[in-house]
């Protein structure tokens, strides 16, 4: 437990660390979000109509931006090889990492998700469900992620190589949470849109690390 | 394991079995190609369609494909995953951009009958968007074996984005037609139970089989193409160790 827990502290310390990583998702979600209205127009009506689709999907975009950090680095310096040989097996190592890179970067952008939202002119009581579907979500693009991240260790271009792998495995939960705060705001039952959103990111937390190891395995061997 | 004949295990054996097998499969494929398409040029016009559903014999055989060759990426990617076959390995890899063809085609042929019949190119129907996705997958399937220069980690690495893939598909498939759905009800686009007069059903068969069996014949050449490059490779590393 103590070398989970060490493991953890060391991947949030890396996380935080010089370069401030997790602030820089933050600035690529507030680029994104600034630059949408410049391309759609500033009217206040337009923009309400796509405030919370846009809101979410910046999400997901910046949560890919980490991810060749995830295991690239370890991979590179040789950390991973340390990783591997530890007696804690490789899969929970893998799911500490992605637990790991969710509270360094999901729960920041979870806190930025409703400002973007209503800035971009979403309604003020939005705010809490798109909170609550960006941090969920964050899970699921973390882990979901690691797999694409772990698969394209040792490749050239490995950081387009992993966007390239892992949005069509972004492509559930981002229905899930747009139709969630689709169907909120449009007064409709909005709950099964969440309830599927957190049965995805459940899945692939239990899931993705039997992948990530395997990829892990195969990139050192 | 489940005992696998050695004609499909061994390469030696493959390779005798293929070399007659491949021109079968693709002489099959013409005869019944052109059968289909013959039959499809002399039925009836559509009552509501007219000559636009003849794009309809070519484009639900190749929808077909695009998941059925899917299918035979993912089990040659367990086989090779899982038995560490050889053969599965480059058979999974020779798969790919077959696969990838069958979606693009798909995806063509839809938007020319879409064009005349709805009005327009593209429309975010959940089938359409599924088989946009699934060109995306297959897309980066290759774009992974490509950009890796150690062909056995690119082989396993592969393999398991092959499985991943095979386990993300229905759910992709179920969540696209959960947001259409939701946004748009029941779609006017759909083929709503109504089953094709067996005018149009026989042309849609049979070329169904011709393609099954183009793929069957071209794969087994690709299959084939890898073990010579393969061998030819080998014998290059021995020439070079002297």
């Amino acid at each position: 437990m103590s070398r989970l827990g060490a493991l953890l502290a060391r991947e949030t310390a890396l996380a935080w660390g010089k370069g401030g990583g997790p602030l820089v998702s933050v600035g690529f979600y507030a680029g994104v979000a600034t630059l949408l209205p410049l391309a759609i127009g500033p009217e206040p009506a337009r923009l309400a109509a796509i405030a919370p689709g846009a809101a979410w999907v910046g999400l997901a975009l910046a949560s890919l931006l980490s991810l060749d950090r995830l295991f690239e680095r370890d991979y590179e310096d040789g950390a991973l090889d340390h990783l591997v040989l530890s007696p804690t097996p490789l899969e929970l190592t893998c799911a500490v990492k992605c637990f790991a890179q969710w509270l360094a970067t999901g729960a920041p952008l979870a806190l930025a998700a409703p400002v973007a939202a209503i800035a971009l002119g979403a309604p003020l009581n939005l705010a809490p469900l798109v909170f609550v579907c960006a941090l969920i979500g964050g899970l699921a693009f973390a882990f979901t992620g690691g797999i694409g991240a772990a698969l394209s260790l040792g490749a050239r271009r490995g950081g387009l190589l992993t966007a390239v792998i892992v949005l069509p495995l972004f492509v559930p939960p981002v229905i899930f949470g747009g139709g969630a705060l689709a169907s909120y705001l449009a007064g409709l039952p909005w709950t099964s849109g969440l309830v599927l959103l957190g049965a995805y990111a459940a899945a692939f937390v239990a899931l993705g690390p039997l992948f990530m190891a395997a990829a892990c395995r195969n990139a050192l061997s | 394991m489940i005992p696998a004949p050695a004609f499909l295990t061994n390469p030696e054996r493959f390779m005798a079995f293929s070399r007659w097998a491949a021109p079968m499969f693709g002489a099959i494929a013409v005869v019944l190609g052109v059968a289909g398409l013959w039959l499809g040029w002399s039925a009836p016009p559509d009552y509501q369609q007219s000559f636009t559903v003849r794009i309809l014999f070519i484009h639900i055989p190749t929808a077909w494909m695009s998941e059925f060759v899917y299918a035979c990426l993912a089990v040659a990617s367990l086989l090779s995953l899982v038995w560490r076959q050889v053969l599965a390995d480059a058979a999974a890899q020779a798969a790919a951009p077959l696969g990838a063809g069958f979606t693009l085609l798909t995806l063509a042929t839809g938007s020319l009958w879409g064009r005349p019949e709805w009005g327009t190119w593209w429309v975010w129907d959940a089938r359409l968007t599924s088989e946009l996705i699934l060109f995306l997958i297959y897309l980066g399937y290759m774009a992974l074996r490509a950009s890796m220069d150690d062909e056995a980690k690119a082989a396993r690495a592969a393999a398991i984005l092959g499985l991943v893939g095979a386990l993300i598909l229905p759910v992709i498939h179920y969540s696209v037609y959960w947001w259409n759905t939701l946004h748009q009800g029941a779609s006017v686009f759909r083929s709503g139970g109504s089953a094709l007069a067996p005018v149009f059903f026989w042309p849609v068969i049979l070329i169904v089989l011709a393609y099954t069996s183009a793929f069957g014949s071209l794969w087994l050449v690709r299959i084939r193409g890898e073990v010579w490059r393969r061998r030819a490779e080998a014998a290059a590393l021995r020439a070079a160790r002297g």
